[in-house]
């Protein structure tokens, strides 16, 4: 909506101003300047190049990093604190198929990215020339759209587009296929009036209609949940969503997408629903009479068995998305509008003709959640102790706790993907949006570290901790780096159980404890050493009464990262869990929960 | 697939689906990979300019269970280059095919093979004593009834452009 305020001005300024003369790669760097860019995350090659030397003149601060899917994780970790757009520019061949991998996550996270790829010049396309991919071709499936740019007289309109496009509508991934003769090129540059994109219409507000429909399912339910995505954190709606609950006294879940869009110390907050979700918010979503699902996309790991989620539930699903409105689940009320607009409209409603107070409309339902939410907590063993477990064997869930407590509120946590990252969304206790960052569609291993940095490039003035594992840890380690020499400060807990723990609980569980092809070491390679090899302070933490210490040694840390080594207990589980195709019924508890009726 | 086949197929699974979409580069290729990448099998595709050269039009013939195929279209529609894209209902909708063949019989000499193609309005485009080259154009259930029909002569080579169609005049669409 910016940009399209922008373009406004432009559209009559535009005329007037003279032409100037500019390379294709000035001509870049100008329309990046002109989409308010202020860093790049990139590594320059071969078909880059002449894009590079227009850079040193910019205003436009560029991130060297130290392999190009870091770029891609830095620019997404950006965008996520920011909601701005995360830029990157790598080189053709092997610098565009190393950002695959981040291109496919932000898609699956909806994270508005801007990738621009050098090319082999345009005479040589399809010659297998050097270092030549057919860049949009791979990246086809795992961008919101992409272009290769054959005249550079259309530099100045596909970048206004590909900044357009990421970031209105769903957000997501876009890809700027860039031929080196292109960025050579001399031209007139003049700044675009028109975007061209007629097969382009994003989603905005509810009719009155579909209002008018979700209002009555609202009014009727006796067991209703609001089931909150990351889509209510894309669309700033958290506000508005805080509004939704006071007006209707519903208890909200949210997803792990969606961490931080409500309070977690909310008393009408059951948590996060899904495989590792509490208790309560699984099955609230299971016993509910109505759904009311706001950016959020019924994935496979919130709704278990589909044919056994929810079914006794009417569903309103809003989404800015129409293809995902009854792509799992059919909805009785399909909204396709922005979140932030369809709650309004909503709230609207609900402010005109007032419902009657939630205890006296659903307390038979708000009291059974709030049963299900005080017994079933998020446990283990040696909870609420100072220090639980021996030396060694430090409890990753206290670690979590720990960090916490000892951080500011505002603080921003980032996580890798394994048993670590549940562990994060579990016991952090998130109260802002946009506090947290992490792969949760497609599950990337080695996301935290460079996320971490982009998202400390974005909030510079916040602390930014990572949670990572030593399995991940090791797929990304070398953007720390980047991180010393480009002065960002991010902290990094490593919860280290010598192991691809997420893989293992899944072998100790469902395959006889046939540890298969899962064990690390705790000692190889030797963290602390390696952290300080690259330029970070470097700390080891073996016993559970040195987990707070370290944390505040690391917090008083300003001039170079951090990487605490924690060791912890390999043997722990993540508890609740609802077994891969299982039904949500079937959620396994933490043992010590076992006995308790359901 | 046996023409029979086919034609069941058409009123039971097959859908035409037709798009307008930019006229640019790697289009198609986004297009298709919606297709492929669920593994549903295109049976025809055609794609040509429209009068505002623009834009083309892609005509889609595909097997898929109709309540898998809203899905499709909503993410075809998503895609940036998508401007408009319907399903056309076979009884809403006027679709044809052409069908280029060439059969090793002269149809001077043939009097079934003139009989077939004067029943069908198949038109003779070249012929020589030993072969005959013949176009119909025609709805794609009657295109397949041809060439079953032809099952009879030694076909030497066959070539069928897929299936394109307009919503019937005064239709809902
Ligand atoms: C790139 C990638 N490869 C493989 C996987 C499969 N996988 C999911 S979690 C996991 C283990 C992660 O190990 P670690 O980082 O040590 O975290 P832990 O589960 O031990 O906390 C693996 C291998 C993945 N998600 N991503
Ligand atoms: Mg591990």
């Amino acid at each position: 909506m910016v940009i399209r305020a922008r373009w406004g001005q432009t559209a009559h300024k535009g005329e007037a101003r003279g032409a100037m003369k500019l390379t294709g790669a000035q001509a870049l760097i100008k329309s990046l300047e002109r989409e308010g860019v202020e860093v790049v995350f990139g590594l320059p090659g071969g078909a880059i190049l002449p894009v590079y030397d227009p850079i040193i003149d910019s205003s436009i601060r560029h991130i060297l990093v130290r392999h190009e899917q870091g770029a891609g994780h830095a620019a997404e970790g950006y965008a996520q604190v920011t909601g701005r757009p995360g830029v990157a520019i790598v080189t053709s061949g092997p610098g565009a198929t190393n950002i695959v991998t981040a291109l496919a996550d932000a898609y699956m996270d909806s994270v508005p990215i801007v990738v621009i790829t050098g090319q082999v010049a345009t005479s040589s396309i399809g010659t297998d020339a050097f270092q030549e991919v057919d860049t949009t071709g791979i990246t086809a499936s795992v961008t919101k759209h992409n272009w290769l740019v054959t005249d550079a007289n259309d530099i100045a309109r596909v970048v206004a587009e590909a900044f357009h496009v990421a970031t209105t509508g769903r957000p997501g991934p876009v890809l700027i296929d860039f031929p080196k003769d292109v960025a050579n090129a001399t031209i007139d540059y003049v700044e675009p009036t028109v975007l061209d994109l007629p097969g382009y219409h994003p989603a905005g507000e509810p009719t009155p209609d579909e209002v008018t429909a979700a209002y009555a399912l609202l009014r009727d339910a006796r067991r209703p949940v609001l089931y909150v995505g990351g889509g209510v954190l894309k669309a700033n709606a958290a506000h508005e969503l805080a509004r939704l609950v006071e007006l209707t006294g519903i208890p909200v879940v949210t997803t792990l997408m969606a961490r931080g869009a409500f309070p977690d110390s909310h008393e009408l907050h059951l948590g996060m629903p899904g495989m590792h979700g509490n208790f309560a918010a699984v099955t609230a979503l299971q016993h509910s009479d109505l759904l009311v699902s706001l950016g959020a996309r019924f994935d496979d790991r919130v709704t278990g068995r589909v044919e056994d989620f929810a079914t006794g539930a009417r569903v309103i699903h809003v989404d800015i998305d129409r293809a995902e409105l009854g792509k799992v689940r059919r909805a009785d009320v399909p909204i396709a509008a922005d979140c932030r607009l369809a709650i309004s409209a909503m709230n609207a409603h609900l402010e005109r003709a007032p419902l009657a107070p939630g205890p006296e409309r659903i307390g038979e339902w708000l009291s059974r959640c709030k049963d299900w939410k005080t017994r079933f907590p998020y446990t283990y063993d040696g909870a609420g102790d100072r220090a639980p477990g021996g030396i060694g064997r430090i409890k990753p869930q206290f670690v979590v706790e720990e960090l916490r407590r000892l951080t500011p509120r505002d603080t921003i946590l980032v996580s890798g993907v394994g048993q670590h990252q549940m562990w994060a969304a579990q016991h952090w206790g998130f109260e802002e949006p946009r506090s947290w960052v992490n792969s949760g569609g497609l599950g990337t291993m080695g996301f935290a570290v460079p996320a971490a940095l982009g998202a400390k490039v974005g909030h510079p003035e916040k602390m930014v901790w990572a949670v990572d594992g030593d399995g991940c840890f090791q797929m990304t380690a070398q953007e720390l780096v980047t991180a010393t020499a480009e002065q960002i400060p991010i902290k990094v807990a490593i919860l280290n159980n010598a192991y691809l723990g997420m893989v293992r609980q899944w072998q100790h569980m469902f395959y006889e404890q046939r540890y298969s092809e899962v064990y690390l070491s705790a000692d190889l390679p030797d963290y602390v050493l390696w952290a300080e090899a690259m330029g970070c302070v470097g700390i080891r933490v073996t016993d559970p009464k040195d987990v707070a210490a370290a944390i505040e040694r690391a917090n008083g840390i300003n001039d170079r990262p951090v990487v605490i080594d924690f060791r912890t207990d390999a043997m722990e589980q993540v508890f609740p869990m609802v077994p891969s195709g299982a039904s949500n019924d079937e959620i396994l508890v933490h043992p010590s929960q076992a006995d308790q009726p359901r | 697939m046996t023409p029979t086949a086919l034609n069941r197929a058409v009123q039971t699974r097959h859908h035409l689906v037709s798009a307008r979409v930019e006229n640019k580069a790697g289009v198609l290729l986004r297009v298709a990979g919606l297709f492929s990448r669920r593994g549903y099998n295109i049976i025809s595709l055609a794609v040509a300019p429209t009068d505002d050269e623009r834009f083309s039009r892609i005509s889609i013939v595909v097997a898929v269970e109709s309540n898998l195929l809203q899905q499709v279209i909503d993410q075809l529609d998503k895609l940036v280059n998508v401007v408009e894209i319907s399903e056309l209902d076979p009884g809403e909708a006027n679709t044809a095919e052409l069908l280029l063949v060439t059969v090793n019989a002269g149809i001077d000499t043939d009097a079934g093979l003139r009989g077939l193609a004067e029943a069908t309005g198949a038109v003779v485009v070249e012929k020589t004593e030993t072969q005959t080259m013949l176009r119909l154009v025609a709805e794609p259930a009657l295109l397949d009834d041809f060439e079953q029909r032809l099952r009879s002569y030694q076909i030497s080579e066959l070539q069928r452009t897929g299936a394109v169609a307009l919503p019937k005049l005064g239709g809902t669409s």
